[in-house]
């Protein structure tokens, strides 16, 4: 199987030990899935005045929803071709109990991408950590969710593909990956869809609706705090300082402020002319 | 002037309203131009130019549509090496803001998606958290790259030259690594994009069932507007789920919103707090989404609303 770049020694080389291994030995995939930890979104959101950036302490942290379907997505494809996840979140600290979750779930391994320089990362920095981590880890699929609950760019993916020159396979809601080396997906399923494929290693990313994220079970849950967890820094993943955080974001924040108050509306009581009502509110703003 | 480029979304060469909004918006900005990736170019000319694109660069090769979103980033990052453009302009579709992405990395430039305005100095107007907060950013490297929302300007026609110019692009083979072997069509119905559309009717939980929505589409199809759902809808399977309105859904920003039987919880506002006036039926006094009401009315949906369709037809006579 073509891999992205053979540093690991899990791969096709673990065929051979085997002697005459079932075919489904040969198609084990090595999947990375990228997982954010967002503010709940629950809680309300704010600017910190000082950077200008998202005030992450303020709020309860979980695992972006749409980073759930990636997971469900991943171990679905690992278990049908017995292939392994490794679970990659970079953030602060608290990032662990979403890397947590995705193992007791029943990811295999972890990678924190954990380094004060990444403070205040955008889009463009994101994008560059994720790819040089996982440049030379030998990964055949790498699985995004389609859009961060918070940052709600949805361009993380289709960078990540552009920097490692893999192909775009993005806003899945179909996956099929059997490990022969090839992918196809269905993207985009608004009014039909298009079937798309490629050979691997590629870039996925899902929409919800493709699965149902499992919850973690208690054993799971057990299992997870066993799983090795790797912390890379900058420094470990061969990345300038000077590239990545806030100082280097591309686009700045110059101002921002709450929203003017929506001026107070009317409300009325239906009272057998409430239809007709709005039609009177309708005319008078001109839509009818 | 300093020219900006504008990739224009169209089916067949018949041009979007959103790119007809860019155009507007790029005119406030410097001197636009066309960039058309596709086939039916001679259908869409004259419109371009009449919305003010100065020129038209056209690139027919079918491998720049025949390939997932690398290819028109390519041809992008290609003309503005060319041209030096001041900045590009893309609508904030799924795709729209993938093309940007993978043009910042490719230009060494920065990017800012789902802009709700640009001002003279490219400085750009985002509503972020489900629109509590306003946000003005800007681009500080490189060729500034926004994606725009779908009615985030009134298209005003303003003619222009519209000179057309051919362009050959070659790609690379990653560029073409992602192959569309088929386009699965479906029905789309009449109604216009929930994205684009001026006037968005949205049902909730409220409507109780996939029947109650016919009152739902009676209305949308009495002001022309398209139909919305809240995620409690889509997920109980009473309508399709690429209508969703809200955080992990659609982000809508018409003219006029009316929320039927939706409570307004906060990942609904998410993808909906932008519209310009919102009109809600909902029976309970206290349900959140009054908050945003322009004009609320506290009932049953379905008592008002089919008496709001029938008093439209009325007056539209
Ligand atoms: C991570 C996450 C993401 C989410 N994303 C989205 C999203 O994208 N979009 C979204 O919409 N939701 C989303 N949700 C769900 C959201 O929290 C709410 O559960 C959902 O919006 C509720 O939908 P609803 O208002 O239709 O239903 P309800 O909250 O149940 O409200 C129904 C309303 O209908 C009214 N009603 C009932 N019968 C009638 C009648 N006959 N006439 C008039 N009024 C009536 C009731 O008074 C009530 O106010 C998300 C949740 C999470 C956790
Ligand atoms: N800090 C991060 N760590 C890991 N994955 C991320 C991070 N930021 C974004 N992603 C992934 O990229 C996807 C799209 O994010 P965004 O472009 O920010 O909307 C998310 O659903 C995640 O899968």
């Amino acid at each position: 199987m073509a891999r992205l770049l053979l540093a690991s020694n899990i791969g096709s080389s673990a065929v051979r030990w085997r002697g005459n291994p079932p075919k489904e030995v040969d198609r084990r995939m090595k999947i990375v899935v990228c997982v954010k930890q967002v503010p709940d979104t629950w809680s309300e959101k704010k600017l910190d005045p000082a950077t200008k950036t998202l005030d992450r302490a303020s709020v309860d942290g979980v695992m972006n929803e749409l980073d759930e379907y990636a997971v469900e997505e991943a171990l679905k494809i690992a278990e049908a071709t017995s292939g392994e996840v490794t679970v990659l979140s970079m953030g602060p600290e608290q990032s662990t109990e979403t890397i947590r979750k995705a193992l007791s779930m029943g990811a295999d391994a972890g990678i924190h991408v954990l380094d004060d320089a990444l403070a205040g990362s955008d889009a463009v920095a994101t994008s560059l950590a994720i790819a040089t981590v996982l440049g030379d880890r030998g990964v055949d699929l790498i699985i995004f969710g389609s859009e961060s609950t918070d940052a709600r760019m949805s361009v993380v993916p289709a960078m990540v593909a552009e920097r490692l020159g893999l192909p775009q396979l993005t806003f899945a809601n179909k996956v099929e990956a059997p490990g022969d080396g090839t992918v196809k997906i269905h993207r985009l399923p608004d009014y039909g869809y298009d079937v798309v494929e490629a050979s691997t290693p590629a870039v996925i990313s899902v929409v919800e609706k493709i699965n149902e994220p499992r919850y973690p079970s208690f054993k799971g849950i057990m299992a997870a705090k066993k799983k090795p967890v790797e912390t890379v820094t900058v420094a470990d993943a061969g990345i300038e300082s000077a590239a990545v955080g806030l100082g280097a974001a591309w686009s700045e924040v110059a101002e921002f402020a709450a929203a003017p108050p929506r001026a107070a509306g009317t409300i009325v009581t239906d009272e057998g002319d409430g239809g007709v009502k709005i039609a009177d509110y309708l005319s008078e703003q001109k839509f009818i | 002037m300093a020219e900006i480029l504008v990739l224009v979304e169209h089916v067949d060469g018949s041009v979007k309203k959103t790119a007809l909004e860019l155009l507007t918006l790029a005119r406030s900005v410097g001197q636009p131009s066309a960039v058309f990736v596709g086939d039916g170019i001679d259908n869409a000319a004259a419109t371009l130019a009449e919305y003010g694109a100065e020129n038209i660069y056209v690139a027919d090769a079918a491998e720049l549509t025949g390939h997932v979103v690398a290819p028109k980033a390519e041809l992008l990052a290609q003309l503005v090496a060319e041209k030096s453009p001041a900045a590009v302009l893309i609508t904030s579709t799924a795709e729209g803001k993938e093309i940007a992405g993978r043009l910042a990395i490719k230009i060494n430039s920065g990017v800012i998606t789902d802009a709700v305005g640009i001002s003279e100095d490219l400085v750009a107007t985002q509503s972020i958290f489900g629109g509590s907060t306003i946000v003005h950013s800007k681009v500080t490297t490189g060729t500034p790259i926004i994606t725009v929302r779908p009615n985030s300007a009134a298209p005003e026609a303003a003619p222009a030259a519209g000179n057309r110019a051919d362009v050959t692009v070659a790609l690379s083979e990653k560029a073409t690594s992602a192959k569309i072997v088929d386009r699965v069509e479906q029905e789309k119905g009449a109604r216009p994009e929930l994205t684009e559309a001026a006037v968005v009717v949205s049902g909730g939980r409220g409507v109780g069932g996939a029947e109650g929505f016919e009152v739902i589409e009676k209305l949308a199809d009495s002001l022309d507007a398209a139909v919305g759902a809240s995620r409690a809808a889509t997920d109980a399977g009473w309508y399709p789920h690429q209508y969703q309105v809200g955080q992990t859904g659609k982000t809508v920003s018409p003219q006029l919103y009316i929320a039927n039987g939706i409570s307004g919880a906060i990942q609904h506002r998410a993808g909906m707090q932008t519209s310009k006036t919102i009109v809600v039926v909902n029976k309970d006094p206290e349900a959140p989404i009054f908050e945003l009401a322009d004009y609320g009315v506290v009932g049953d949906l379905f008592a008002v609303v089919p008496q709001l369709s029938e008093e439209i037809s009325k007056r539209k006579g």
